[in-house]
C-alpha cells in the first residue's frame, strides 16, 4: 500500500538521487538531467499527499512508526498533518524550479552541487515529516551540511567566511536545543513527539515550570535564528548575498517557523504565551527594521535578504497571537512567500547571468529591452507586496486581521510594514525596469526569458494567482490543524492560570 | 570453563606476538632496497586473524585464565575488537603512504603489532601488574614509533618527549597500584572492591586511585595531563598519530573503567568529582586550544584532548549506561579519527608534506574522493547527526543528563558548538577554490589499501551512526559485566510509570 510508506519514499528518493548522481559520469549536461528528473519525480510523490489527505480529520496521517534505536527508545515515525502537508509539497514544487534556475549558473563542479542539493531536499523534506524528536534533529542538523559546503563553493567572493558564519549561527543554538530534547527524554522515555505532548499537558504538575521554561526557551531561540527572528538575523544577508540561488532559495523561513508553530506552541503552549509578548514584539521591530533597511539597499541579493526577514517577520507575528485566524495566515504566508521569494530570487539570478551584476544603481530601463521578463519581475514583486487577488494579500491580511483583534498597537505597527514594502519593492522595479536604460542595459544585448527559465518561472507565476484567488482550498487542511493548536494554548493558558489560583 | 583452554583466552594476543616477531625476523632478511610492503601485508593478515580471534572469543563463557589475571568478557572483546580494527586502518594507511623501500618500514610494522598486544592485554587483563605490563608495551612501542622520522628534527624531539612524560606518567600508575596493594594487600582489580571495604588504611587506596588517575589521565590526554599532546603528535608520522591518538586512548579508558567500577566503586564520591572537573576542564581547554591552531596535526591534538573530555563525562554518568556510552564513543572517535589521518596520511606522506590548514585549500577540487572522505570525517567530528560522531556524542551526553549532571551536558554541548569552528574552518578550506599549489600537485594517485582503509572507516562511522543497535548491544552487555548489579540508576520506561 503506497499510503503506508509514501512518505519515507518522499524523503529518500532524493537520496537515492543523491548517491546515483555521485557515481554518474561528469559528461555534458547527463548530472542536470538526471536531477530534474529526480526533482520531477519528488514533486509528483508529493502530489500523492494532498490527494489521499483526510481533510477534516484531526492527528496525524500517512504515519508510519517503526522502532529504531531501542535503547534509548527511539523510533522512526513519520506523518504529517495539515500544517507540513503543504510544506512537503512546496518543497517539491521548488526542487525542479530550483534546478532549472542552477542549469547554467552552475557549470563546474556539477557533481558535487547536484549531489548536496539532493541531500539537502531529504533533509528539508525529513524535518517536514519527523514525528520522532530525535530523528527530527537529525534530519534539522542534516541541512546544515550542504548549505554550508554550497555557500563554500559557490560564494560570489566571500563564500567560505559566510559559510562558517551561517554554519556556527545555526549550530551552536542547536546544540542547546539538543540539550533540551535529552532533558525531555529524561523525563519522558521517549523522544515521540506525541507522545512527549500527551505526557507534558498530562504530567504539567511532575515537571519544574523553571526548568520547562529554560527548554522551551532553549527550543526557541535555536528555531528564531534559523527563521531568523529579528536579533538573530546577522547570518541572513551574507548567505543570501554568498549563496547559489538554489539554495538562497531555500534556506530562510520555513524550517523555523514550522519547528516554532510545531515544538514551541506543541510542547509547551503556557511557555509560549508567556514569551508572546517578547516575540511580538521583536516580530513588529522585524518587519520595521527589514523594511527600512531594504528601502536603501542596492545590492539585490542583500535588498531581497533584508525584505524577507520583513516579510517573515508576519509570519511570527501571526503565529505569536495564538488565533486560529492569525495561525491559518502564518501557515499561508509562509508557503506565499517560499514560493514569490523563491520566484524573485531566481527572477535576480537570471538578470545576474544577462548583465553580470547585482547592484541596482547600475540598472534602468531594462522593461523596454525585456518585456516578458519586466512582466514576470512585476507579477512576482505585486505577489510580495500584498495585492489582492495574488497570494501575498491573503496571508498578510488574515494575519493583520487578527493581530487587530488581539493587540491593536502592534497591529497597526505592523501595517506600516506593508506600505513600506510596497514602497521599496516598487522602487527597486522602477530602478531596474523604468527610466532611461543606463550605460550597462544599452550597451549589451541580451535575450529575454528562455523557454528553460520560462518553465522554472511561469508555473510559479500562475500558482501565486491560484493561491491568491482559491485561498480557501489550502487553508481547508491548515485550519484543521492549527486549531487544536489555538485551543491548546488557549486551555493550557486556562489550566495555568487555574493552577496558580489553586496554589495561592 | 576448565574446560576452554587458557590459551584460547589471549589468543589475539598470541597470534600479534607470533606475527610481530615473525616480522622483526624477516626484516634484516631483505635486502636494503627490497619493497617492505610483503612485511606490512603479513601484518594485516595478522591482524585480520586477531579480529576474527577476538570475535570468537564472543562466544567463549565469560571467565579468567592464567590464575585469574586475564579475562575474556564482552567488554574485553568490545575494546579488542576496537584496537585490531585501528590497528588494522592503520597499516593499511601505513602501506599506502610509506616509501616501500623506506628504512626500517618493517620495525614499524612490527612495533604497530607489538602495541596492539599491550593495549589488548590492558583491556583483558585483570590484575594490576598485568594491566602494568600491557601499558608498558603499548607504551615503549609507541614512544619508538612517534621518533620514526629519524632525519626531521621533530620527530626525535616527539619521541624523547613523550617517552620522558609517558614514563613519568607510568610510573604514577606503578606506584598507585603498589598503595592499592599497601591498602588491601591484593592487585587482583575484582578482590580489590571487597578488601577495600575491611582495609585498615583506606586512606592509601585513596591516594593510589588518585595516582592511577594521573597516570591514565596522561595516557588519555585528560587536562592538566595534556601538555605534550599537541608537540607529540606534530612531531610523529600522520599514520602512527591516527593509532596513538586513538588505540591507546581507548586502551586506558577501558583501564580506567574497570578499575573504576570493578576495584574502586566505594570510592565512588571521591573519584567522581575529579572526574567532573577533569571533563569539563578537557573540553573547554582543548577546544579553545584548538581554535587558534594553523597546522591540522596541532589542531587536531587539541581536540582529541576534547573528546578525552566528552568521554570522561560519561564517567560521572551512572553505571551501566555510563560505561557503555564511553565505550561507544571510544570506537566512534577512533574510526574518525583514524579516517581523517588516513586522509592527512595519503596527502601529506610520511613526511608532512601538507601541515597548516590553507596547505589543504582547494584538496576537495583536486581529489574528490579525499574531500569527501575528509569532509565526512569532520562533519562526524562536528557532530552531525547520522555520523557515528553524533551518536557517540548523543548517547554520552544522555547519560549524563539522566544522571542529573545538567550543567556538565550544558558545558559539553556548548563545547561541540564551539568545536565546530575549527573543523569547519579546514572543511570550507578544503571546499575552497584552490590557488595554484605545488603542496597538491604532489599527491600521489589513491591506492588500493587507502581505499580499504577509508572503506572500513567510512563504513563504520555510518553504520554508528545509523544502525547503532548492534554495536550498542555490545557495548550495553560489556557494560554489565563490569557493574552488573548496581544498577542505581532506574530503568527509564520503569520511572515513567
Amino acid at each position: 500500500m503506497l499510503n503506508d510508506s509514501i512518505l519515507s519514499t518522499i524523503t529518500f528518493v532524493p537520496t537515492v538521487g543523491a548517491i546515483v548522481v555521485a557515481l554518474l559520469p561528469r559528461r555534458g549536461k547527463l548530472i542536470q538531467w538526471f536531477t530534474l528528473l529526480i526533482s520531477l519525480l519528488t514533486f509528483a510523490l508529493t502530489l500523492h499527499l494532498p490527494a489521499h489527505f483526510q481533510y477534516g480529520q484531526t492527528g496525524f496521517q500517512f504515519e508510519e512508526n517503526h522502532p529504531w534505536i531501542t535503547s534509548p527508545n527511539i523510533h522512526y515515525h513519520l506523518g504529517i498533518d495539515g500544517i507540513s502537508l503543504w510544506l512537503v509539497v512546496l518543497v517539491g514544487f521548488l526542487g525542479p524550479m530550483a534546478v532549472l534556475a542552477s542549469w547554467k549558473v552552475i557549470e563546474t563542479h556539477t557533481k558535487e552541487f547536484y549531489f548536496l542539493f539532493l541531500l539537502q531536499q531529504t533533509a528539508m523534506i525529513g524535518v517536514f515529516v519527523s514525528l520522532d524528536m530525535f530523528l527530527y534533529y537529525g534530519f534539522w542538523e542534516l541541512s546544515l551540511v550542504p548549505m554550508a559546503i554550497l555557500i563554500a563553493m559557490f560564494g560570489r567572493n566571500r563564500g567560505p567566511q559566510a559559510a562558517i558564519k551561517f554554519f556556527l549561527y545555526t549550530f551552536l543554538p542547536s546544540a542547546l536545543l539538543l540539550v533540551g530534547l535529552i532533558w525531555l527524554y529524561a523525563k519522558t522515555g521517549t523522544f515521540d513527539f506525541v507522545e512527549t505532548q500527551q505526557y507534558l499537558s498530562q504530567n504539567s504538575g511532575s515537571i519544574a515550570p523553571q526548568a520547562l521554561w529554560w527548554v522551551s526557551l532553549a527550543f526557541l531561540v535555536a528555531f528564531a535564528v534559523k527563521v531568523p527572528v529579528f536579533p538573530l538575523h546577522g547570518w541572513l544577508s551574507d548567505v543570501f548575498s554568498e549563496a547559489p540561488t538554489a539554495m538562497a532559495m531555500v534556506v530562510a523561513g520555513k524550517l523555523g517557523l514550522y519547528s516554532i508553530i510545531r515544538f514551541n506552541l506543541g510542547l509547551f503552549p503556557s511557555q509560549s504565551r508567556e514569551v508572546a509578548p517578547l516575540m511580538i514584539a521583536l516580530a513588529v521591530i522585524g518587519i520595521l527594521y527589514g523594511a527600512l533597511i531594504a528601502l536603501v539597499q542596492q545590492d539585490m541579493k542583500r535588498f531581497i535578504a533584508f525584505s524577507t526577514i520583513g516579510h517573515l517577520s508576519f509570519c511570527t507575528l501571526g503565529i505569536f497571537c495564538f488565533t486560529i485566524v492569525g495561525l491559518n495566515g502564518t501557515v499561508y504566508q509562509l508557503l506565499n512567500h517560499e514560493l514569490s521569494g523563491a520566484a524573485m530570487l531566481i527572477l535576480f539570478g537570471i538578470l545576474y547571468e544577462r548583465y553580470g551584476t547585482y547592484d541596482m544603481g547600475l540598472y534602468g530601463g531594462v522593461a523596454t529591452r525585456l518585456p516578458r521578463m519586466a512582466t514576470l519581475y512585476l507579477i512576482t514583486m505585486l505577489s510580495l507586496i500584498g495585492l489582492p487577488i495574488l497570494n501575498g494579500f491573503v496571508g498578510e491580511f488574515l494575519i493583520l486581521s487578527s493581530t487587530f483583534g488581539v493587540h491593536p498597537y502592534w497591529g497597526a505597527a505592523a501595517t506600516l510594514g506593508v506600505i513600506l514594502s510596497a514602497a521599496y519593492m516598487l522602487g527597486m522595479i522602477q530602478k531596474i525596469f523604468y527610466g532611461q536604460p543606463s550605460q550597462l542595459v544599452a550597451n549589451k544585448t541580451v535575450p529575454d526569458v528562455v523557454a528553460r527559465e520560462g518553465f522554472a518561472l511561469v508555473p510559479a507565476v500562475i500558482l501565486m494567482l491560484v493561491l491568491g484567488v482559491a485561498s480557501p482550498y489550502w487553508i481547508r487542511a491548515i485550519s484543521g490543524a492549527v486549531s487544536g493548536l489555538a485551543q491548546n494554548v488557549a486551555h493550557a493558558t486556562a489550566t495555568f492560570t487555574t493552577t496558580v489560583a489553586e496554589k495561592r | 570453563m576448565t574446560d576452554t583452554p587458557q590459551v584460547f583466552r589471549i589468543l589475539p594476543e598470541v597470534i600479534l606476538t607470533v606475527v610481530g616477531v615473525l616480522i622483526m625476523l624477516a626484516e634484516p632478511l631483505l635486502a636494503k632496497n627490497a619493497s617492505r610492503k610483503p612485511l606490512g601485508w603479513l601484518a594485516v593478515l595478522g591482524t585480520l586473524a586477531a579480529l576474527a580471534a577476538s570475535f570468537w572469543q564472543l562466544q567463549l563463557p565469560a571467565g579468567t585464565a592464567f590464575y585469574g589475571t586475564v579475562q575474556t568478557d564482552a567488554f574485553s572483546v568490545f575494546f579488542h575488537v576496537l584496537i585490531a580494527g585501528i590497528v588494522l586502518a592503520t597499516l593499511l594507511v601505513t602501506l599506502d603512504a610509506a616509501d616501500p623501500d623506506a628504512e626500517n618500514l618493517g620495525e614499524l610494522f612490527a612495533l604497530t603489532c607489538f602495541s596492539a598486544v599491550g593495549m589488548m592485554l590492558m583491556t583483558s587483563g585483570v590484575e594490576l601488574l598485568l594491566v602494568f605490563i600491557g601499558l608498558e608495551i603499548s607504551s615503549i612501542s609507541t614512544y619508538i614509533m612517534a621518533g620514526f622520522r629519524k632525519r626531521s628534527a621533530k620527530g626525535p624531539e616527539s619521541s624523547i618527549k613523550y617517552f620522558l612524560l609517558g614514563s613519568f606518567a607510568t610510573a604514577f600508575f606503578l606506584y598507585g597500584i603498589a598503595l592499592i596493594f599497601g591498602a588491601t594487600g591484593t592487585t587482583a582489580i575484582p578482590a580489590v572492591a571487597g578488601l577495600l571495604t575491611t582495609s585498615q588504611t583506606p586512606l592509601l587506596a585513596t591516594i593510589g586511585a588518585a595516582m592511577v588517575l594521573i597516570g591514565l589521565g596522561f595516557k588519555v590526554s585528560a587536562v592538566p595531563f595534556q601538555v605534550w599532546t599537541p608537540d607529540v603528535y606534530e612531531g610523529a608520522p600522520s599514520p602512527v598519530v591516527g593509532l596513538m591518538s586513538t588505540a591507546p586512548k581507548a586502551a586506558a579508558f577501558a583501564v580506567l573503567l574497570r578499575i573504576l567500577y570493578v576495584a574502586l566503586p566505594a570510592l565512588h564520591s571521591h573519584w567522581q568529582p575529579l572526574i567532573w572537573w577533569m571533563a569539563a576542564l578537557s573540553m573547554t581547554f582543548g577546544n579553545l586550544g584548538a581554535l587558534r591552531q594553523q597546522n591540522v596535526k596541532r589542531m587536531l591534538a587539541y581536540s582529541s584532548i576534547a573528546h578525552a573530555g566528552y568521554l570522561l563525562v560519561a564517567f560521572t554518568a551512572l553505571s551501566p549506561d555510563g560505561i557503555a556510552a564511553a565505550s561507544f564513543y571510544a570506537l566512534s572517535y577512533a574510526t574518525m579519527n583514524v579516517g581523517i589521518f588516513a586522509v592527512f596520511s595519503h596527502a601529506g606522506g610520511m613526511g608532512d608534506r601538507l601541515t597548516l590548514v590553507q596547505d589543504y585549500r582547494g584538496l576537495a577540487y583536486r581529489s574528490p574522493l579525499l574531500g569527501g572522505a575528509l569532509a565526512f570525517f569532520l562533519i562526524s567530528l562536528i557532530g552531525i547527526p547520522f555520523t557515528g560522531g553524533f551518536f557517540g556524542k548523543f548517547y554520552v551526553f544522555a547519560a549524563a543528563l539522566h544522571s542529573g549532571m545538567v550543567w556538565l551536558t550544558i558545558i559539553g554541548l556548548v563545547n561541540s558548538g564551539i568545536a565546530c569552528y575549527y573543523y569547519l574552518r579546514l572543511l570550507v578550506s578544503s571546499y575552497s577554490k584552490p590557488v595554484h599549489s605545488d603542496l597538491l600537485d604532489g599527491i600521489p594517485p589513491v591506492t588500493a589499501p587507502l581505499l580499504f582503509a577509508l572503506l572500513i572507516t567510512v563504513a563504520t562511522t555510518l553504520i554508528l551512526g545509523i544502525v547503532p543497535g548492534r554495536v550498542l548491544a555490545l557495548a550495553k552487555a560489556g557494560a554489565n559485566t563490569l557493574s552488573p548489579s548496581t544498577s542505581v540508576s532506574p530503568d527509564i520506561t520503569a520511572s515513567q510509570q
